[in-house]
């Protein structure tokens, strides 16, 4: 499957939704009234587009409107241009290193798919063909190192782990260490999931980027966000805490094949400005894609 | 965003209150910001209108608008609705079954397995005899983290490795429930998407294998606008009898409760708390309708301070408070166990309105000013401690330089404690009197 088939196939139910939707409130009333603006609005609420980006992309339409007259007018252009704009400073690449490992830490709070996106990413790379390196550095959660460990078992890929319990910041430092000594090309880090409001877990966040940052100056080069697509306005809370304890520099949406949203993406770039480089459309290794913010766009509004 | 919205809501609340006289307009003008928090708080735009429909057929109602407040009564008329629609009428589970079968459902990472831990641990203290079933036969090392809980919490997990057929692991484990009088089984299953008709048919034929008295749809309390499809589908396949919102120690409003309780009418019977297996509790509507609403937890708070402190430690504090024994040592402790609490930003959020009063302070100065008394104080011997009257020149001077602050610094704290002492004691006689006179302080969190 084609890259942009897989897109659009993970956000077809997405964008058949809105498509349905807006063409409805367009057909039926082609004058726009407060009526059917509420109706757009309602449309992109559904979708988590959160409430700033939708009154922006409410305004544009209703800006259009009445600047250029009512016929014959393109909602799905207007709304898919305030889109693109929202997301037009976006650069899915991974950072490299100048030299050495790139060390990336994957972060995000619990159950949104940081360890399969680890293996994901790990996947990617590998397909690309770096040398590939895991450390399973959530030492909290249950069987969360088989989890990675059974990973890089089906994926050939070397994953360094402690014991349950023992300091995350440890295991990080061997890993940078082990990815040192064997010149992997990118380390990836699978951190504990952690709610952005407990002030102690983030604090150790903070400690284990300082340890690795130690070890490896300018470690690690990436920080990405891992969030669960099926969030709601809460994926800000998440991405604004997270960043302000470590500076991530990017954003990973998880759990989009299935449900109708990937709203919420537009809302965190607006307001932090954060790439999203990668989105998950699946539980298989090669279910990863990177982000593109024109098809993304397109792909979400077009007909 | 969030604060700005939660202070609208509160401004909305604050205008209604003030109104002597109530028209549709005014009312609609206040319930318009009402929805925008609601939809700001994750809670379904149908569900949203819906509710706002509801409470304002109420508001212009008769009643209302001959009540003496007739705004006040409208805020009232908000929260009850909400604590109404997230309420319900059977939160216990169902134990009739020999064995009792117990069905963890829902999507990818909402918590089911932990939740499954959690449950069996529960009901374990409540005198049954469960059993945990890893039927989870697709995410990697899913069985282990079950395994791994059963063996924190002592109860048996039932495993069986490289098996596929969840149809095949539903059978023998309730052969094995049978022979070693397992009462109540608890099948921890794969998460799934609730649009992948295989997987979801999955369920449906486990369902019907095994019949069991509950089927939780575990639902993370972050879930957006997509909870009520989740639930909808869910519900419409398995036909569920309640869910659990898991998650809520985060920040999270909640709304998806609200969407899931409306849409399926089943009860929230329990929430997940916290990542430890005993942070799991009964659900509560009303803190949930406080919640969503963004009008501060302080029952939340008031929990959260029971455990960081010792009961005993605050009787025994009391106490001296009341006889004006309070000493720099006392201080000490209660500074150190207000920093158990978390960050005071976090505490501050909780409170109603809390977030509101967050922008004009700087709360990271107030902190540090908390972190130089406490230093203050470790600098002091401990006879200056029980008898600061004793820090003369010499002695302030010695505490400044080993604490690094300057003697003006000493000053100002000890002042401040001088201060606060004098206020101890006039409270202590002013409830003696109180007493006396039979009245008592009324409760401080009474709402």
């Amino acid at each position: 499957m084609g890259l942009f088939t897989k897109f659009k196939a993970g956000l077809a139910k997405t964008h058949s939704k809105l498509a349905h939707e807006i063409k409805r409130i367009v057909s039926r009333s082609p004058k726009l009234t407060g009526e059917s603006l509420e109706e757009l609005e309602h449309a992109l609420i559904a979708a988590d587009l959160g409430m700033a980006v939708t009154q922006q992309i409410v305004a544009a339409v209703k800006l259009a409107y009445e600047s250029q007259g009512t016929t014959g007018h393109d909602v799905f252009a207007i709304a898919r241009a305030e889109v693109e704009r929202n997301l037009s400073s976006n650069k899915p690449d991974l950072l490299k290193a100048p030299s050495g490992p790139t060390v990336v830490s994957i972060v995000g709070v619990n159950g949104t798919g940081k360890t399969t996106t680890s293996a994901k990413l790990a996947h990617y790379l590998q397909s690309q063909k770096k040398t590939v390196l895991l450390a399973a550095c959530d030492t909290f959660r249950a069987a969360a190192i088989e989890q990675l460990k059974l990973w890089g078992a089906r994926l050939k890929v070397e994953v360094i782990a402690s014991e349950y319990g023992s300091d995350a910041a440890s295991v990080a430092h061997d890993a940078v260490t082990a990815a040192q000594a064997r010149k992997a090309d990118y380390l990836f880090i699978d951190t504990a999931g952690r709610l952005h409001t407990k002030h102690n877990l983030m604090q150790e966040l903070q400690k284990l980027h300082r340890v690795i940052g130690k070890q490896l100056p300018g470690a690690p080069h990436e920080v990405l966000l891992v969030l669960d697509g099926s969030t709601g306005m809460n994926a800000l809370n998440q991405a604004r805490e997270f960043h302000k304890a470590v500076p991530l520099t990017g954003l990973i949406v998880t759990k989009l094949d299935g449900t109708s949203k990937g709203g919420m993406v537009v809302a965190i770039q607006k307001e932090l400005g954060l790439p999203i480089k990668f989105i998950g459309l699946g539980e298989q290794p090669d279910d990863l894609q990177p982000f593109d913010a024109k098809q993304f766009a397109q792909a979400l509004f077009e007909a | 965003m969030f604060d700005s919205l939660s202070g609208k809501l509160q401004n909305a609340f604050r205008n209604l209150r003030g109104l002597g006289k109530i028209s549709e307009s005014n009312v609609a003008d206040a319930l318009r910001d009402v929805r925008m928090a609601l939809l700001e708080a994750d809670v379904n735009f149908k569900v949203a209108r819906d509710f706002i429909e509801r409470v304002r057929i109420k508001s212009i109602g008769a009643e209302v608008i001959q009540s003496v407040q007739p705004g006040q009564q409208i805020v009232k008329i908000i929260a009850d609705e909400l604590t109404d629609l997230l309420g319900s009428q059977n939160a216990g589970l169902d134990f009739s079954g020999s064995p009792t079968c117990i069905l963890m459902v829902g999507l990818h990472g909402s918590g089911k397995t932990t939740s499954s831990g959690k449950l069996a641990r529960l009901i374990q203290k409540q005198g049954r005899q469960p059993l945990l079933v890893a039927a989870d036969v697709y995410r990697p090392a899913a069985m282990d983290q079950l395994e791994t809980l059963g063996k924190q919490l002592e109860i048996p997990v039932f495993v069986k490795r490289g098996e596929t057929d969840v149809q095949k692991i539903a059978r023998e484990a309730l052969d094995f429930a049978k022979a070693n009088n397992r009462n109540t089984i608890i099948f921890d299953t794969a998460g799934r998407l609730q649009i992948d008709e295989p997987l979801v048919q999955e369920l449906v034929r486990l369902r019907d294998l095994v019949k069991p008295q509950e089927i939780l749809l575990v639902l993370d309390a972050a879930t957006g606008q997509e909870a009520v499809n989740v639930a909808t589908h869910f519900d419409q396949a398995l036909n569920i009898t309640g869910s659990i919102l898991t998650k809520l120690d985060g920040d999270a409003r909640g709304g998806a409760a609200l969407s899931m309780k409306a849409v399926t009418g089943k009860p929230i019977k329990f929430a997940g708390t916290g990542e430890k297996l005993d942070e799991f509790e009964p659900f509560h509507p009303e803190r949930m309708a406080s919640r969503i609403l963004g009008m501060g937890d302080v029952v939340s708070l008031v929990e959260k301070a029971a455990e960081a402190v010792d009961m005993e430690d605050v009787k025994r504090m009391e106490e001296k408070m009341r006889k004006g024994e309070f000493t720099l040592e006392d201080f000490l402790d209660q500074l150190r166990q207000m920093k158990k609490l978390g960050p005071l930003e976090n505490v501050m959020k909780m409170l109603p309105g809390g977030a509101e009063a967050l922008k004009s302070v700087d709360m990271n100065k107030q902190e540090r000013e908390f972190k130089h008394m406490e230093a203050m104080i470790c600098g002091m011997t401990p006879k200056e401690r029980k008898t600061p009257q004793i820090l003369n020149a010499k002695r302030r001077i010695r505490v400044a330089k080993g604490s690094g602050v300057t003697v003006t610094e000493i000053n100002t704290m000890l002042n401040k404690f001088g201060q606060m002492q004098q206020m101890m004691k006039k409270m202590g006689k002013f409830q003696k009197m109180m007493g006396r006179m039979g009245g008592g302080m009324p409760g401080m969190f009474g709402r």
